[in-house]
């Protein structure tokens, strides 16, 4: 099967094109998409469905940079092994605790502004492993180097999904 | 028989005909039709050149029915069987429906969707609103001058699977041929976004009778593309004249009423409520049946007051959606008011303090989203030439996901996710042995299944006895462009394969349909038989013509022997058609679809392949 780069016609790499990527989707949706097969046959309709379907879940993985990575590594043999390996380097996770302390105040003194603050701090950590990712991938084709960021980016994406639940406790 | 005739291979049969296809906005109060003429999109009147028809359905004891302003006269006098905003009951079981207790109908509560007994017998919300979409076709058939090609129909952004499927069922019901399901605010954002060549992000606040909506989009040359949507599927214009209901009740020390004088109040309160758009004080007075009479004033400020947690309700949505879409208050162009709830000065003021910008009201918020959706059914329609047509992505409003153990919900696919999107999951037995597995389809954000909305339950039998934890059961969550859900299971290891498809239970099932359709055809004592052939030929048509474009444009792709094969499908449908039977023309048409899949599936990969090729010789250009 094709890869999710090659259907853009995109060299598989971390960094990526974003407006390359961007004209790649809207042009090959503007053909697939099954708008414009409304008045069509079933094949045809089920057709398009499929095809679209797949350009969106590609289009969702390039775009997020955890899944982008996690894309490339699978399609150089490496597992990332979210679910199994939850080893981290301790540095790593002594900020991981502080960033959870913060939040966790934040939540129960339901302060908005120190959720903002917290979600701006992650923010960086964020764009901080993503770098890093790409000099991993994209510089130094260390795969399974690779995985280790690729796991704590998904440790920083929970962090994210749990501030913006407490978001909603807040305004709730 | 004559002798039929087949056009040379590669040439189109017709040159392109204009469809006649409409948009409706099938709401909670209101209702419309709307069609793009010479170009521009236009709502159509009826014979007294109103535009609007209540969504108001009364049911007669001779079984016939009034739609709109004549049955909206019988409200106070009639209410068991004068159906008023049966959109807050679409694909909702009686426990979900607020206030129900204040509706006056005499509900039946049945498995999946509330239903409602009337003079004329039990009446699904799916029947009653089928009543409104087929005095709208009525309508649009006569003022367009035949029969429509299709229809694209809007539904809250926020709404459920249930209510989707609900409002798609409706629409069949009252024969029409659904090009699309479209949410209310993107198809606001439509009208919106040509008529003023907005680029940017653009928020849509869509307050309607019964539903909120907030969608967060991204405008661009030629796409429309929904970044986030969140909302409120009961929350609406009905709500605040709930709280005013509910203030004259206390105001006048009044309890226990009867039906017609709940109905009476209710329109009053209503009027004050629009009254207050435009003044600061509202009379409201009533002589009710017992001959008492009702005689106050609401001031504005205590209309403020009472519903001040209404219009904070619109706000977490709203935090939400922006959230979810990854942006901030700055980062919006401009928020464009939809629906006739956000006449209110106080959700004009709120919404302009929270985006710190003067929302846009220069679209008739009662009429643009009808307008939108025409714009789209034309599109749809194959109206628009290529290149002077656009691009709608639009996205899931709830998360998706299954029942695992412990009454918890599995996420399969999270709401925003564009579609049509499709995901899968593997889950494997909990006892040695087992050969069966019941699959509880959910929707909603919450951890555990009975905070979400139940969509499906089915069963996966047939699974090959294994210990636990060996079987690998692949479930396949697939939304198609309508939002509508459709899912899968099989078992893979050993090579068995059990699946099965569901249709969410709530919906109607195929046979219900058909039963109403009998039932209301039957009413209209027309033939049965002729309309199910009209309907096998119109289908029978619309499929060679779109099977002779594909043709005329990819031939080309077909291997002569593949070629002989569709030819051979395409000319016994023709044959088919000639026969007059319904069964054979659904039979030939079954068969022509089935030839013609792998030309269509090679025609999207030739597509894409192009595209990509478009691509490369554009950045060759620049």
């Amino acid at each position: 099967m094709q890869s999710h780069f090659e259907l853009f016609g995109l060299e598989p790499g971390f960094a990526l094109d974003r407006a390359a990527l961007d004209r790649a989707y809207r042009e090959i949706q503007g053909r697939i998409h099954p708008d414009r097969f409304a008045h069509a046959g079933d094949a045809e309709r089920r057709a398009s469905m499929q095809w679209t379907t797949r350009v969106n879940e590609a289009y969702r993985v390039l775009q997020n940079p955890l899944e982008r990575a996690r894309h490339l590594l699978e399609l150089n043999g490496v597992d990332v092994a979210l679910e199994t390996n939850t080893a981290m380097p301790t540095e790593f996770l002594e900020r991981q605790m502080t960033l959870r302390e913060a939040l966790e105040a934040a939540s129960e003194g339901r302060d908005a502004d120190a959720l903002d603050a917290l979600r701006a701090e992650l923010g960086a950590e964020r764009t901080r492993v993503e770098a890093q990712l790409a000099e991993r991938i994209d510089a130094a084709r260390d795969f399974v180097g690779a995985a280790g960021m690729v796991r704590e980016l998904k440790f920083l994406e929970r962090l994210d999904a749990e501030i913006a639940s407490a978001y909603d406790s807040i305004e709730a | 028989m004559a002798l039929l005739q087949i056009s040379e291979p590669g040439l189109s049969t017709a040159p392109h005909e204009h469809r006649l296809a409409v948009g409706i906005d099938l709401g909670t109060t209101n209702s419309l039709v709307a069609t793009v003429r010479h170009g521009v999109a236009v709502t159509l009147p009826d014979e007294r050149g109103r535009v609007l028809l209540p969504s108001v359905v009364r049911y007669r004891r001779d079984g016939g029915c009034e739609v709109g302003y004549a049955a909206q006269v019988s409200q106070a006098t009639d209410p068991k069987n004068t159906i008023v905003s049966v959109k807050r009951f679409m694909g909702r079981g009686q426990r979900d429906i607020a206030h129900i207790e204040n509706a006056p109908y005499d509900f039946v509560d049945a498995p999946g969707m509330v239903q409602l007994r009337t003079v004329a017998g039990v009446k699904s919300p799916v029947e009653v609103s089928a009543e409104i979409l087929k005095t709208l076709r009525a309508r649009a058939e006569a003022s367009l001058g035949g029969e429509l090609s299709g229809a694209v129909v809007t539904v809250p952004a926020y709404f459920d699977d249930a209510q989707r499927q609900a409002t798609k069922d409706a629409a069949t019901l009252a024969g029409l041929n659904v090009l699309r399901l479209l949410n209310e605010p993107t198809a606001a954002a439509i009208a919106y976004g040509l008529e003023n060549a907005a680029e940017g992000v653009y928020a849509v606040f869509d307050l309607g009778g019964g539903t909120f909506d907030i969608s967060i989009l991204r405008l661009s040359r030629g796409v429309f593309e929904v970044l986030a949507t969140n909302g409120d599927a009961a929350l609406g214009g009905d709500d605040f004249d709930h709280r005013v209901f509910c203030w004259v009740l206390e105001a006048a020390g009044l309890s226990l009423l009867e039906p017609r004088d709940a109905r009476l109040l209710y329109s009053k309160a209503r009027e004050a409520k629009e009254t207050l758009t435009a003044h600061g004080e509202a009379p409201l007075t009533a002589r009710l049946s017992s001959g008492e009479l009702v005689d106050l004033t609401l001031q504005s400020e205590t209309f403020c007051r009472i519903t001040h947690t209404l219009v904070q309700k619109t706000l977490g949505p709203t935090r939400k959606a922006l959230r979810d879409a990854g942006l901030t208050v700055a980062d919006v162009n401009g928020v464009v008011m939809v629906g006739g709830a956000t006449r209110m000065p106080e959700i004009q003021r709120v919404v302009a303090d929270f985006f710190r910008c003067d929302p846009l009201n220069n679209l008739d918020p009662d009429k643009v989203v009808a307008l939108g959706a025409a714009m789209q059914a034309n599109v749809l329609a194959g109206n628009k030439p290529q290149g002077e047509d656009w691009l709608l992505l639009d996205v899931i409003p709830l998360s998706l996901g299954i029942e695992t153990m412990g009454g918890l919900v599995e996420r399969i696919i999270p709401r925003n996710t564009t579609i049509p999107a499709a995901r899968a999951q593997e889950f494997t037995t909990f006892k040695d042995g087992q050969t069966a597995m019941s699959i509880h389809v959910v929707q909603g954000e919450r951890e555990l299944v009975a905070d979400c909305r139940s969509l499906a339950k089915f069963e996966l039998r047939g699974i090959p006895p294994m210990t636990a934890g060996a079987a690998r059961i692949r479930v396949t969550f697939q939304v198609d462009a309508d939002g509508l859900l459709a899912v899968s299971a099989r078992e893979a290891t050993t090579g068995v394969e059990a699946s099965v498809s569901v249709k969410p239970s709530y919906g109607l099932a195929d046979r219900d349909i058909e039963r109403m359709l009998r039932d209301s055809v039957e009413h209209a004592k027309d033939d049965m038989h002729a309309r199910a052939l009209q309907e096998a030929t119109v289908e029978a048509r619309r499929l060679l013509a779109a099977v002779d474009a594909a043709l005329a444009a990819d031939g080309t792709l077909l291997e002569d022997a593949e070629r002989a094969e569709i030819d051979r499908s395409r000319v016994a449908l023709a044959a088919a058609m000639e026969s007059g039977d319904h069964r054979a023309i659904k039979r030939a048409s079954e068969a022509l679809n089935r030839t013609t899949e792998p030309f269509a599936a090679r025609r999207m990969d030739v597509s894409v392949k192009r595209a990509l090729a478009g691509q490369k010789i554009a950045n060759f250009d620049a």
